[in-house]
């Protein structure tokens, strides 16, 4: 594997000497404050967030690419994607799951649109790791159709009083605010919704219940109620009605992150693979002397690698502040291919590890549970489709 | 008070090493990192030095490839890094590594106290530590657990030492040499803010002209390196029809060769 860094960073490999300085920092960070303590979260269902982020947001972690004055460190859009090919190499998928919550869903939108007073309050605490942040969107009957959501906040006076309900909402059981998509007007489409902080602590704020999940397990996934929350208008992130639109900005970083995290950690699957039908035989020889599993390894790392190009576009998209439909479009690609891939590989590499896959015991056994997630979380695979659609100009005229 | 500190690059120890066919030690393209046993020390010195309102300094003897590891210690939070080398200086020496290195913490001016990491992983040797206090003319304390007390003022310092079965706690007056153990504390992880500053930070080289040295003849010399020879391994599965019968049949074989 290639390791060594050009002299001059490029497109191909956009890193200097002082983003892989940081890359060493989070590598040891992943592998002595997390791995360790993976399977015990995974038995949990949770991870201690409270714990976890502190100490990323000691180090600067969470608030990368945001301003200073909120806890941020100023940092180009590299560093963040250092964080998470770093975090994709967790030992488990609900952890990066967490930390791309907390830094690209819940906070992205409250950075660029919400009040100085409200980004002191919450998002400040949230970069430096003090309070756990989620995102909800999703309801029981509304997903993939987002402007379809039923959650109602009526103005009462300076407050808003909320109803409704939540589902499959990350770190939604131990979160000290939410970053909440709900109806401020009447209709039933995407006009009309507006963004609000809402902090847990509010009286009518119900964790349902904790779900119980396929995989990522050791992130918590909550249906949330809310029955007559009073919650400031003071909370709302930027302009009434305006939230979808904000919603829908605030999934691209996230799509990217999620695209990034999956990419290394596919990556990772493929060389655990390597190694081990390096070390395992059958019929008198290793595994891996069989050209039918060097060439599908050898392609899942061509795949990966064009993959990885792609998301590097993205970023420097993002970089240089290209105009948002096309990092829409870019976001969405990324995040398509790589919930394939990831099936892709994650069906692929377990088969060559034969029955040791299908133990609880051997990673590549949590990966294939993990890594179904991403081509339905986020915006489902065929939305991404629809999306790219949309903007390649396919609608029938 | 300054508190001055060593470190050095050391190929990851996950990193295969091994001598290639010019006699060098190689080890492929893996990373070197800062030797893992300084990691203690470049903490210590960190803490140590702000609990008496001082300055840390972290130096390294070689060459280029050693400003990562300096690079790694600013980014923990170490104030200065210095790296000392002329073309000569034979760092596998160890009186010719000693005889820098006091000759640099002289240089460096109000010493109190010099901390070590127990040893380097990649020569596993710490004797340059002694030497390091003998050309110094200080005390020697080794194996430090813990430091109890670090008295600027009175210039004493109290600390907990690890002998085989027990602990030994001793005082000594400053300045002294100390090597401390894994476990001591718990290193940082580089900050994005502490990286970002070590990144920009230009690291002076200081040369044996400039410490006012000039080395003795070396005391021992390299003739070379060469791989351990290659082990057979041998396996034998051992039978028996119940685990214990097993378990005592491995513990005579064990016995046998000799490794219980
Ligand atoms: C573990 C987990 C964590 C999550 N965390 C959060 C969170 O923190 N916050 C949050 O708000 N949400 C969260 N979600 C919700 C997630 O974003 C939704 O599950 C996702 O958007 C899909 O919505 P849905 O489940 O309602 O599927 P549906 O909308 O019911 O769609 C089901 C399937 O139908 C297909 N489909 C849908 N629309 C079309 C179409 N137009 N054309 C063709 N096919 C289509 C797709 O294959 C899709 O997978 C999480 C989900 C999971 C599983």
């Amino acid at each position: 594997m290639a390791t060594n860094t050009p002299l001059k960073p490029n497109l191909f490999n956009p890193f200097t000497e002082e983003h892989e300085m940081f890359r060493k920092s989070v590598r040891a960070f992943v592998e002595n404050e997390l791995n360790p303590y993976v399977d015990e979260w995974e038995e949990a269902g949770i991870a201690p967030l409270h714990d976890i982020f502190k100490k990323m947001g000691q180090l600067g972690f969470l608030g990368l690419h945001y301003p200073s004055e909120y806890g941020g460190s100023d940092a180009d859009i590299w560093f963040t994607v250092i964080l998470n090919e770093e975090l994709g190499r967790c030992g488990a998928a609900g952890i990066p799951m967490a930390v791309g919550v907390q830094t690209g869903m819940a906070t992205p939108a409250l950075a660029k649109y919400g009040s100085e007073e409200l980004k002191q309050k919450y998002l400040k605490p949230a970069l430096l790791g003090d309070m756990v942040c989620a995102i909800a969107v999703t309801e029981p009957d509304a997903g993939s159709d987002v402007a379809s959501i039923r959650t109602r906040a009526v103005r009462d006076g300076d407050h808003y009083v909320i109803n409704g309900s939540k589902m499959y909402i990350t770190n939604g059981t131990q979160a000290d605010w939410i970053c909440l998509l709900a109806r401020t007007s009447d209709g039933n489409d995407y006009r009309g919704m507006s963004l609000i902080v809402v902090p847990t602590d509010t009286e009518g704020f119900i964790v349902s219940k904790k779900l119980k999940k396929l995989g990522n397990l050791s992130s918590d996934t909550a249906v949330l109620t809310f029955e007559n929350m009073r919650v400031p208008v003071s909370n709302r992130i930027g302009d009434e009605g305006k939230g979808f639109y904000y919603q829908m900005e605030q999934f691209q970083i996230e799509r990217l992150v999620g695209a990034i995290g999956g990419t290394a950690g596919a990556e990772k699957a493929v060389r655990d693979t390597i190694r081990y039908t390096q070390e395992r035989h059958a019929f008198g020889k290793p595994l891996i002397a069989n050209q039918w599993i060097q060439f599908k390894l050898g392609e899942l790392l061509t795949e990966i690698e064009a993959q990885k190009r792609l998301n590097y576009y993205c970023a420097s998209l993002i970089e240089a502040n290209a105009p948002s439909n096309e990092v829409t479009r870019i976001a969405s690609m990324c995040k398509l291919k790589v919930g394939r891939l990831m099936r892709q590989v994650a069906d692929t590499c377990l088969q060559f590890y034969g029955g040791m896959g299908y133990m609880e015991e051997t990673p590549i056994s949590r990966y294939f549970r993990d890594s179904r997630l991403t081509s339905i979380g986020g915006g489902a695979d065929e939305i991404m489709l629809q999306i790219i659609a949309k903007l390649e100009g396919m609608e029938p005229r | 008070m300054h508190i001055v500190t060593f470190t050095r690059s050391t190929p990851d120890t996950t990193a295969k090493v091994e001598v290639n066919g010019k006699g060098e030690v190689t080890w492929g393209d893996a990373a070197t990192v800062v030797n893992p046993w300084d990691e203690y020390s470049l903490e210590e010195a960190i803490v140590q030095a702000k609990n008496v309102g001082g300055k840390a300094t972290v130096i390294a003897i070689g060459t280029e490839m050693h400003n990562e590891a300096l690079k790694h210690s600013l980014a923990m939070g170490l104030d200065a890094a210095v790296r000392v080398w002329s073309d000569g200086l034979d760092v596998t020496d160890s009186l010719h590594w000693a005889t820098a290195a006091a000759a640099a913490v002289n240089k460096v001016g109000d010493v109190g106290l010099v901390i070590f990491g127990k040893e380097s992983v990649d020569t596993g040797t710490d004797q340059h530590i002694y030497q390091t206090a003998r050309k110094l003319g200080w005390t020697m304390l080794s194996y430090v657990a813990k430091i109890l007390e670090l008295d600027a003022a009175n210039k004493t310092i109290k600390v907990e030492k690890v002998l085989e079965g027990g602990k030994q706690v001793l005082t000594a007056k400053l300045p002294a040499v100390i090597s401390v153990m894994k476990g001591i504390n718990e290193p940082r992880y580089p900050s994005f803010i502490g990286i970002r500053k070590a990144s920009k930070a230009e690291i002076p080289v200081w040369s044996l002209s400039d410490l006012g040295v000039t080395l003795p003849a070396a005391s021992t010399q390299l003739v070379g390196y060469s791989n351990l020879p290659v082990q057979e391994v041998v396996t034998e599965i051992i039978d028996g029809a119940t685990p214990q019968e097993k378990a005592e049949k491995l513990v005579e074989k064990l016995l046998e060769a000799k490794v219980l």
